[in-house]
């Protein structure tokens, strides 16, 4: 665990892993909880890293985090939500192709995983999802779309995700759900934080799907 | 629809509604938004007896001109401009009652890029993640002004300031940008962090309430490649693959996968607000005093 300075009120926080980050990020919101966290304005885990911004005295968290005993994270610690999906995305032969399987296999293993929203970013409710096997990373598309469709579900490096609105994007797209990701009138907006466990439920294909915009 | 309201005549090239934005959900990848010029936002309530919180209109470089359908008291603030009620002159940076029909107009800046309007009561737009501010980047709150748009307004709080003395200083002509380094000066070369305080650099036309970009000698890196994604500050100097910084402003991405080599702290972001593109950038490094918490050290060079 490194602490590097972010400016006059924040931490960037290193760790090794992506395990490491949720286990950290789980005890930060448990001592938040618990009122023994100093009032912090911004806690933004990412990939190998939790910014806190907003601290009055950064210099003094970071040194107690030194002395901070962090147990590893429990799957049943997180909530779980089921997002269905139409496996019926423009890029699902490329991606079987890369991964040597049919499309049906892609199904099968895309569905058959556990994923967790490993941080957000890029747009208020989008979750980047880890869980995939490192042999089922696949690049980025070697040109971005200009418009990715709201609900794309698509796959890029280590990383699962699901467009909360209509945006460009050079992500695989393997399917299509009508699940809203983000809807400010709704509390919480964002159905996925950090943390929250994802599991994606094949959904037969019922006639054309035609796109919803969220509310704005 | 209620007659509290103002009705845009002339939507200027880009006014929106700002007011302090919507901290502490960037773990939601929702930007903070708010006011770029924020003593500027601040000023223009509490001249006309608003609480810093409610939302003003903030202009680029051209104004705006709005129609009120009740007699209401405004203000401008941020960068200067000619202000008129029905085409005759009205003081800038002071409360302005202006009766109903008639119409208010902020002109150009004379320097500086972003003036700011304050009616009594604020602008009541609906409110999202309890902030009214719109978001350029992820597109939340209200879109910005058109031609025609009518915006609300809430009902009036308190009396007008009768006079207010705070001293409100023109831009200068240069952009100072004090920083700390870090946390991620090591992925940059002596050399490159050398340059980042010698060198000239000017406000890019590619500028925006993101990022100020900056043209100048590129920053050398120490090393090459991106980093996973990581959190990202307001006032981050985030250095893309073309060694420019871009310092992050209010509605910047909350992640990205660029090295930031050094963080300039909000209370000196205000400037930048209203630095048109050309203006002369200088980056002035702060130093951490030895031990103990971190004090506001004055910058020094």
């Amino acid at each position: 665990m490194r602490p590097l300075p972010v400016g006059e009120h924040g931490l960037l926080i290193e760790l090794d892993s992506a395990e490491q980050v949720e286990a950290l990020h789980a005890e930060l919101l448990r001592r938040a909880a618990d009122g023994t966290l100093p009032p912090v304005g911004e806690m933004v885990p990412a990939a190998r890293t939790v910014l806190l911004d907003g601290l009055a005295d950064p210099r003094g968290l970071a040194a107690a985090l030194a002395t901070w005993d962090v147990p590893p994270l429990a799957a049943a610690d997180r909530p779980t939500v089921t997002i269905p999906v139409r496996y019926d995305g423009p890029d699902l032969a490329d991606v079987a192709a890369l991964w040597d399987v049919t499309p049906d296999e892609v199904v099968r293993l895309h569905s058959g995983t556990a994923f967790h929203v490993a941080f957000c970013g890029f747009a208020p409710g989008f979750g980047y999802l880890t869980g995939l096997p490192r042999q089922l990373h696949v690049p980025r598309r070697a040109t971005p779309r200009t418009r990715v469709p709201v609900g794309a579900v698509a796959l890029a490096g280590p990383y699962t995700g699901v467009y909360p609105r209509s945006s460009p994007g050079g992500w695989q797209l393997i399917g299509t759900t009508d699940t809203v990701l983000w809807d400010p009138a709704r509390e919480p907006a964002a159905l996925l934080a950090p943390g929250t466990r994802v599991r994606f439920v094949p959904q037969e294909h019922a006639g054309p799907h035609v796109p919803q915009e969220p509310a704005a | 629809m209620t007659d509290r309201a103002v009705s845009v005549v002339r939507a200027g090239a880009l006014t929106t509604v700002q007011d302090l934005g919507r901290p502490g959900h960037a773990h939601l990848g929702v930007p903070r938004a708010g006011a770029l010029d924020a003593p500027a936002h601040r000023f223009a309530n509490r001249l006309v007896g608003n609480a810093e919180t409610a939302a003003t209109l903030e202009t680029t470089l051209t104004g705006c001109a709005l129609r009120v359908r009740t007699a209401t008291t405004v203000a401008v603030t941020g960068a200067p401009c000619p202000v008129t009620v029905d085409g005759r002159p009205a003081p800038w940076g002071a409360p302005v009652r202006v009766p109903a029909g008639a119409v208010l107009e902020a002109g150009a800046a004379t320097h500086g890029l972003r003036a700011y309007l304050a009616f009594a009561g604020g602008i009541d737009a609906e409110t999202v993640l309890g902030s009214r501010a719109t978001d350029l980047l992820s597109g939340l709150g209200p879109a910005p002004l058109a031609d025609g748009t009518v915006l609300p307004l809430g009902r009036p709080q308190g009396p007008p300031a009768a006079v207010d003395a705070v001293p409100h200083p023109g831009p200068a002509a240069e952009l100072v940008l004090p920083f700390l380094p870090g946390p991620r000066d090591t992925w940059f070369t002596d050399t490159g962090l050398r340059t980042l305080i010698t060198g000239r650099f000017r406000v890019s036309a590619a500028s925006n309430r993101i990022g100020l970009r900056t043209e100048g000698p590129p920053l050398e890196r120490a090393r090459t490649g991106e980093l996973p994604s990581e959190g990202m500050p307001l006032g981050a100097l985030q250095v893309p693959p073309n060694g420019l910084p871009v310092l992050f402003l209010h509605d910047h991405p909350t992640t990205g996968g660029y090295p930031v080599i050094g963080v300039v702290p909000e209370r000196h972001l205000a400037p930048a607000a209203q630095a048109a593109p050309g203006t002369p950038v200088r980056f002035v490094r702060m130093h951490r005093p030895p031990g103990g918490a971190d004090r506001a050290d004055a910058p020094t060079s």
